[in-house]
């Protein structure tokens, strides 16, 4: 049988680097086909070649034994290549038909492509409303009416990119069952991603990349976690060592607080309790839109409208006070973003130490340059940022390596409380288990932790402690070694002991996650 | 048809050089601007760029016309890297001399020496002001800045009309809009016996010099640009976005001020209906021509006063009208935002529907697969 799609030698060169180096490739039809590497591996360059957005300057492209030469998405559509990025495009204000309507040619009514909508939805199981407006859909949800979007295009080729980050365990297996139905279909699949359980659950065949090379192209069903690992980063990640929590203070004691959304799209909080005590790491667990960054606002000072009394730290009431006075209190906090929040995309590394840390400022408020600059110096050696040096601009390193910088900025604070937001999203494994070393290492020193994560896994890995964000309220927290992931992906979708019944009026954001449950 | 599209890394080099190729544009098309009007080019650049620095008293006349557009500029730089717009340094520079000129009004040929200190902290009062009010404005109301600021300046030049018309007009004067000519003891000391300049360019010198400390040296500096770079940066780091607004209109209002101020005190002598001579829009220019950068502005300050006064001899030796300069001046800015514009983005041409159209398909399944979509 010929390959729907063999790539031969592929090799893209970038100034700077060299991100696809002759990377070969075969897809069968009806095949799931994995494509495994951390980020910075080449794994987006590839698909991007493949999806026509990226030209490669070196190998050859058949698609059904046929060389083609894909000069643009457009181009790929045309041929059968689909495909469902990581972020959607999807206007919050239209409907799912009207958002997939936008994507066609003008001779299909809006009634046509409803009909198509449901047809194809019913065909692969994929629960979708075409009626419902996006902004009232899942995060679930919404991939779903990405992909029927694809699907419409009758692909032969269905590419995902990273597509189970946004969701509940729950969702991610009903994403699988609708992939596997696909695939019998005979559609195949390019399914991008650096999660090893998942691929090997579901995946047909795997190739592993590494700095832009195939390191194997194995059977993932047939291989463990250890050997995957290894081929990706070329050793196993370290092990994790965890101690028993030894309880100190509350450093932490959020009561009672409530903070209506500031814009449509927001999440208004409902009575938050949540506690964090000195040694331990607490877990905000959740879909992503369900309240987290508002609390983190309310925390962290970015948002200081929170009722007087509603947020203590060590005792003291910090409701109104400014990022500054808490930070001079011992919170520090981690944003999820970090270019244009976490620190300034033109600024170079050396100034952005001085959004949180104020050692190099002298009399008069004048700077001492050589300081900031040993400073910034000093993080980047401690904490293994690949980076010019002190006077690279914040934007020109990569996510991940962005990520180490800010992280280790505040670590390097000896903050009493850090508060992180996806420590880890976007960085690669080694890294990553550095990363949820340290924020161990610190909580053995005696400082409270709390993280938000949407990854379920890491959370597990690192909290003594989960509680659950659902619809912009909390659910009780749970010892986290008592845990299952089970219990906690239904919890969030809001339904924990004594939750109550979703509110009527407002527009339920979870409502259909647990209905396979 | 063409398309802009994003440069991967954008040459720093170019983006220091970007001023200089907006210059040689600038001349380019002087250059046939002069041709077409029958002078000739030659002649025409020597009147704009040799005779104004030719003799002591072309570049004291330079310095008289440079001092106070570095004064307004520094000041706006400041104001744009924080990213707040205030394009009004016109009326705060007109409130600068009104509140001068009040003060200079008031005083005698046996004032005390000292009271030109006066006239000038009075002068940044009035800038600070009149920028005070889009501040409380914005602050309370969450009113545009720059509508704001634009629309004070025909306020500004009113309330000016006003005072040289009314009650401050000379009543000696025949009935000229003009106030009473200021006391000599309220005259800015000349640099040099026999010249224009005043120390009003040490004044700028000097300031040029607590403004780069200012932007690159001082934690209140950073927190402005970090304001202006990343707003959501600034909360993070708990930088008050109110604070950074007020500062910086306060600042560039008292800078305008001072060099309404220096204005009146210096080469007018008097209050009169012509005292806004375009420094505050010119300003602006300069700040952007600059770079926003303390030195950049001197150099584009020094080049926008030949510009004025290459301008006046125009006028006079080759019988262009004035305006030439206001032409020059806009040409200066929209090459130079056209090169700036070239360095972050290049130009991409791209093939017309029917080249497309003839281009070879990619294969047969293109066609099927686009029937089954349409």
């Amino acid at each position: 049988m010929t390959s729907r799609l063999t790539l031969k030698g592929i090799t893209k060169r970038y100034p700077a680097v060299i991100a696809n180096d002759g990377v070969s490739l075969e897809v069968a039809p009806g095949e799931i086909h994995a494509v495994l590497g951390e980020n910075g591996a080449g794994k987006s360059t590839l698909m991007k070649v493949i999806y026509g957005a990226v030209r490669p300057d070196e190998g050859e492209i058949l698609w059904n034994g046929q060389p083609v030469s894909v000069r643009n998405p457009h181009e790929a559509r045309a041929l059968g290549i689909a495909m469902v990025f990581q972020h959607f495009s999807l206007f919050d204000t239209l409907t799912a038909a009207e958002n997939v309507w936008l994507g066609l040619d003008t001779s299909t009514t809006l009634a046509a492509v409803t009909q198509r909508i449901r047809a194809v939805a019913g065909e692969y199981g994929l629960d979708v409303d075409p009626l419902r407006p996006v902004h009232s859909l899942s995060v679930g949800e919404r991939q779903r009416v990405e992909i029927v979007r694809a699907l419409l295009t009758k692909p032969q080729l269905l590419i995902l990119d990273e597509p189970t980050s946004v969701l509940t365990p729950q969702a991610v297996q009903k994403l699988f069952d609708t992939l596997r139905t696909l695939a019998a279909a005979g559609c195949s699949i390019l399914y991008i991603s650096h999660k090893l359980d998942e691929i090997r659950a579901l995946c047909h065949k795997c190739t592993v990349l590494r700095g832009g090379r195939v390191t194997g192209e194995v059977d993932p069903r047939t291989e463990t976690n250890a050997s995957l690992s290894r081929r990706m980063i070329g050793a196993e990640p370290a092990r994790l060592e965890r101690h028993q929590p030894t309880l100190g203070d509350v450093a932490l004691k959020v009561t009672g607080l409530r903070l209506p959304r500031l814009d449509q799209f927001g999440v208004t909080l409902e009575d938050i309790d949540l506690d964090v005590r000195a040694g331990e790491v607490v877990g905000i667990a959740g879909v992503s839109g369900n309240g987290q960054p508002e609390l983190m606002a309310a925390i962290s000072g970015e948002d200081t409208r929170a009722p007087a009394g509603s947020i203590a730290l060590f005792g003291a009431d910090i409701a109104a006070a400014s990022p500054g006075v808490r930070r001079r209190a011992g919170l520090h906090f981690v944003p999820e973003e970090r270019l244009g929040r976490g620190a300034v995309p033109t600024l170079s590394l050396a100034q952005n130490t001085l959004l949180t840390r104020t050692a190099s400022i002298g009399r008069l408020g004048l700077l001492r340059l050589s300081a900031v600059v040993q400073l910034a110096a000093y993080l980047i050696r401690k904490y293994r940022v690949k980076a010019k040096g002190p006077d690279a601009a914040a934007k020109s390193l990569s996510g991940g390596n962005l990520q180490k910088f800010i992280m280790g900025r505040e670590l390097d604070a000896n903050p009493r409380l850090l508060v992180v937001s996806q420590p880890t999203w976007g960085v690669d494994v080694g890294a990553a288990a550095d990363i949820r070393g340290e924020i161990l290492r610190l909580r053995d020193e005696g400082a409270a932790i709390l993280v938000v994560s949407e990854e379920l896994d890491e959370l597990f890995e690192i909290t003594d402690r989960l509680v659950v964000m659902a619809r912009g309220r909390m659910s009780p927290g749970v010892n986290t070694s008592l845990a299952t992931v089970e219990q906690v992906g239904i919890w969030m979708s809001g339904l924990w002991p004594g939750a109550g019944p979703p509110p009527v009026a407002a527009p339920t954001i979870e409502h259909a996650e647990h209905a396979d449950v | 048809m063409f398309r802009l599209e994003a440069r991967p890394e954008p040459s720093r080099l170019m983006s220091v050089l970007s001023p200089v190729f907006a210059v040689a544009i600038t001349l380019l098309v002087g250059v046939a601007l002069f041709s077409i009007l029958g002078k000739d080019p030659l002649d025409g650049l020597f009147v704009f760029f040799v005779e104004p620095v030719k003799t002591a008293y072309g570049l004291s006349e330079l310095a008289v016309k440079a001092t106070p557009l570095v004064l307004i500029a520094l000041g706006l730089a400041v104001c744009f890297r924080s990213n707040i717009w205030n394009i009004g340094a016109e009326g705060q520079f007109i409130l600068g001399a009104i509140f001068g000129g009040g003060v200079a009004i008031h005083a005698t040929e046996t004032s005390n020496k000292l009271v030109v200190v006066l006239i000038l902290l009075a002068g940044m009062l009035g800038g600070m002001v009149w920028a005070g009010v889009v501040a409380v404005l914005r602050d309370r109301f969450h009113t545009s800045e720059i509508l704001v600021s634009l629309m004070l300046v025909y306020v500004a030049d009113m309330l000016l009309s006003y005072l040289v018309y009314g009650p401050w007009k000379d009543p000696n004067g025949y009935n000229f809009p003009q106030s009473i000519t200021f006391a000599s003891t309220t005259q800015i000391p000349k640099l040099i016996a026999g010249y224009r300049t005043d120390i009003g360019v040490l004044v700028a010198l000097a300031l040029v010099g607590v403004f780069w400390v200012f932007v690159f040296r001082t934690y209140a500096g950073f927190q402005l640009q970090v304001g202006g770079l990343a707003p959501a940066a600034a909360r993070y780091a708990g930088f008050s976005a109110r604070r950074a607004m007020w500062t910086a209109l306060l600042v560039s209002g008292g800078m305008a001020g001072l060099a309404g101020a220096l204005e009146v005190a210096g080469p007018l002598g008097q209050l009169t209906p012509y005292v806004p001579a375009g420094y505050g829009f010119a300003a602006i220019i300069v700040a952007f021509v600059g770079r926003l950068h303390p030195v950049g502005i001197v150099l584009s300050a020094t080049l926008m006063s030949m510009f004025y006064i290459g301008g006046e001899l125009a006028q006079s030796r080759l019988g262009l009208p004035k305006s030439v300069t206001g032409v020059f001046q806009g040409l200066l800015l929209f090459a130079l935002l056209a090169c700036d514009t070239l360095v972050t983005y290049r130009v991409r041409f791209t093939r017309t529907r029917a080249a497309r159209a003839g281009a070879p398909l990619v294969g047969a399944e293109a066609v099927k697969s686009e029937g089954g979509t349409g």
